[in-house]
């Protein structure tokens, strides 16, 4: 391993999820430290694209969450800035940031994901709310998941069971997007599939079970240790346990990802996986899925941020 | 196979630590701190303010020539040459030795919240009554939640908080079986109102506390901040009685210093010194080393002058704003003093659930519900006008008013879609921003 790498870690920005960021960021560089690696933390700001001009990195980590470090703009810069960077390019980014894109990506690929509807907040006003909502309520089916249709750590996202709740919840979502992405609710398992690739192909960790204290993954109970239980590997059948391997590593491969990503499902009563999404700059915090599943692994983390670093220098901008 | 909570030590918490858990609003205001943002969130006073070079000769004179004290140990109570400097300064707003304020009877504090928290160490038991403004200052609730009390809120109108409610929240409290320990009041320039008790108001209050056999804590960080004339006189300086004052340098001079203070009867003041020293052992002797020569050699009253001077420019910054830019049906208090005004929303707006539009838009503020025990509030936020200038004042202000029409017009779309039910009582911490936000 080339431990002579410099390596600059993003975190922080002006997304919901700066405070996520700032701890992804910390994590990975006390990760990267541990494995021999020079590494440094800095903020998205406007200070960046001089200090990496003036002295430029052989290696980027992205822990920066939400839009900056997700829909490919960051990447894009990084790009024109002739720096590498661990994950995927600017494209595919893109792709996997807005969640109904995505969606039918997976479709087209025929990867299972729940039926959805997306729809800005102007079409609701242009068309009537009632009627809207009656009708994809009528549709989909209750109960519905609401969410932004870009954003991440389960901000604006809310399980509608009673159609009342319905406009409720499109407000909520609405302030923090333009656009909602409604979709039917799977009932079953919630688990997280992070798929890394260290040289030799896409390779699928293990799954790791979700099980909030109170029923629900929000905000609280993904960063709050102590109010969820993860189950790493999953509680589950090895048949199954294999199939959403496979899933993911589709998925992955169909938005045209790369070094690393976190595909989020879910495994119904029959065993089936559903995914829901895909994220490109999975959470690296003391509670995030992807730490969880490389330890599970039996790996070590500061390595295989290592090795992924290796990757990208080598691959070059 | 169990899995893991990531948290090997969740079941031997204590009770009160329940309530503490990440909170989504509080990560928004992470964002807050970002130059792009206007920030109205924080309650930061403008330290740039004071003679930096100045207070920076004075602190490194004061571990060069008397380092052998300032670096040591001190007292529990805190030194007597800070305490008799306290006294002149509560004597310039009536509390002097007419009315037996001694330096005998103050206790130092770690800022104003150590002393908040002795009070509360010393009278309440679980599950006391607290009477206190609706809203209240945030870091009081987590104060009063932490010794597992329930904060009983009675209303204020323009004039500081209703006798009449007082007096029924007394009685109500009495029916039902319960304690009421104290009144917890900012009579002056309240935070997060911004209002101030009347004169007429301030005899009634102490009238009917006094009646009741109620103790008054009273909190007076503000009231040196006055804009407009002076403020009332503080309801210590009317009653030698059953009134503990508590105050703080950190508005007058720099809440880097950490240091507040507690004005008590004797008997009172020996066990907030025995649970001071529990908690800290002493106050940083070079903490109070630092603001007893500030007060002695430094223009001190010139630099309140200034402080007043630059927080009444920004207080009329927001108020123009405000009467300019924000949507019909908005509200808002006009502050004669101290650091915030309390706004009311049009009919139907969600402060909290507003707040990642705020936050897109570049601007941030405090949800009302940060200022409540009992989640509601969501219909209020209060805007800090201390810390930024005028001109970023307003165009946080424009920001704002752009925030709540959009929020109107979704609402006109999806119809009058209700709060969400209150939360559980005491998390008001989770809707409110670290202290050090400016």
């Amino acid at each position: 391993m080339n431990t002579d790498l410099r390596v600059l870690v993003l975190a922080g920005g002006l997304s919901y999820e700066r405070d996520v960021s700032l701890k992804s960021g910390r994590r990975v560089l006390d990760a990267l430290r541990g494995a021999g690696i020079e590494a440094e933390l800095r903020d998205a700001d406007v200070s960046l694209l001089p200090a990496v001009q003036a002295d430029p990195p052989d290696a980027v980590v992205i822990a920066l969450h939400g839009a900056t470090g997700e829909d490919g703009s960051l990447r894009g810069v990084l790009d024109l800035c002739d720096v590498p960077y661990v994950g995927c390019d600017a494209r595919s980014a893109r792709l996997a940031w807005d969640k109904p894109s995505a969606k039918a990506v997976l479709r087209e690929a025929g990867i299972p994901t729940p039926d959805w509807v997306a729809l800005p907040h102007d079409r609701f006003s242009e068309l009537g709310a009632v009627a809207v909502l009656d009708r994809i309520a009528d549709r989909l089916g209750l109960p519905l998941m609401v969410k932004p249709a870009q954003g991440g750590s389960g901000l604006g996202a809310a399980v509608v069971r009673d159609a009342t709740a319905l406009p409720a919840a499109m407000v909520g979502c609405f302030a923090y997007d333009s656009t909602a992405l409604v979709e039917r609710y799977v009932a079953g398992m919630d688990v997280a599939i992070s798929v890394i690739d260290q040289g030799e192909g896409p390779q699928a960790l293990p799954a790791v079970e979700i099980v909030p204290r109170n029923g629900v993954y929000d905000y609280a109970a993904r960063y709050t240790a102590g109010l969820t239980t993860w189950h790493a590997p999953a509680r589950l059948d090895p048949a199954v346990a294999s199939k959403l391997a496979e899933t993911a590593i589709a998925a992955h491969t169909a938005l045209g990802l790369r070094d690393m990503s976190r595909v989020d499902l879910i495994v119904d009563a029959d065993g089936r996986p559903h995914v829901l999404e895909v994220s490109v700059s999975p959470g690296m915090t003391e509670t995030s899925l992807l730490p969880l599943a490389v330890q599970a692994a039996g790996l070590d983390f500061g390595k295989v941020l290592a090795a992924l670093v290796g990757r990208a220098a080598r691959r070059g901008a | 196979m169990t899995g893991t909570t990531l948290d090997d030590y969740t079941d031997r918490y204590a009770r009160r630590v329940r309530g503490m858990t990440a909170s989504e609003i509080r990560a928004l205001f992470s964002v807050a701190s970002r130059p792009e943002v206007v920030s109205l969130a924080g309650g930061a006073p403008y330290v740039a303010a004071l003679p930096l070079d100045a207070v920076g000769e004075m602190l490194s004179r004061l571990a060069a020539d008397h380092g052998p004290s300032t670096l040591q140990y001190g007292i529990g109570q805190g030194t007597l040459e800070l305490r008799e400097r306290i006294c002149e300064v509560m004597a310039l707003s009536g509390i002097d030795v007419g009315c037996g304020a001694s330096p005998e009877d103050v206790v130092v504090t770690v800022g104003g919240q150590q002393a908040l928290d002795l009070v509360a160490r010393i009278f309440l038991d679980p599950g006391d009554v607290v009477l206190a403004e609706g809203p209240t200052y945030v870091g009081a609730l987590g104060v009063f939640q932490a010794a597992q009390a329930q904060v009983v809120h009675v209303p204020m109108d323009g004039d500081g908080i209703l006798p009449e409610a007082l007096e029924l929240a007394i009685a109500e409290v009495a029916r039902s079986g319960r304690r009421a320990k104290f009144l917890y009041t900012i009579p002056t320039f309240q935070n997060p109102a911004g209002v101030t008790l009347t004169e007429e108001r301030r005899e009634r209050v102490l009238d009917i506390c006094e009646r009741a056999g109620l103790l008054v804590v009273e909190d007076d960080p503000y009231g040196q901040l006055s804009f407009d004339g002076e403020a009332p006189a503080p309801l210590r300086s009317r009653r030698r009685d059953g009134v503990f004052y508590l105050s703080t340098f950190s508005k007058t001079f720099a809440p880097g210093m950490r240091v507040g203070w507690i004005l008590a009867p004797h008997a009172v003041r020996e066990k907030l010194v025995i649970a001071s020293e529990a908690q800290i052992l002493c106050p940083s002797a070079f903490a109070q080393a630092a603001v007893t020569t500030y007060l002695a050699s430094m223009p001190w009253r010139e630099q309140l002058k200034t402080y007043r001077e630059i927080y009444r420019e920004r207080r009329d910054a927001l108020l123009t704003g405000l009467a300019d830019l924000m949507p019909a049906g908005t509200t808002w208090t006009e502050p004669k003093g101290g650091l915030f005004v309390w706004a009311t929303l049009p009919e139907g707006l969600d402060a909290k659930a507003m707040m990642p539009r705020a936050i897109a838009a570049r601007v941030a503020y405090v949800p009302g519900t940060g200022f409540y025990a009992d989640g509601t509030g969501a219909g209020h936020m209060r805007l800090n006008f201390s810390f930024p200038p005028p001109e970023r004042i307003r165009e946080g202000v424009r920001r704002l008013a752009g925030v709540m029409e959009q929020e109107l017009a979704m609402r006109q779309v999806f119809g009058a879609v209700g709060r969400p039910a209150a939360r559980r009582r005491g998390q008001a911490a989770a809707d409110a921003p670290d202290p050090g936000l400016a």
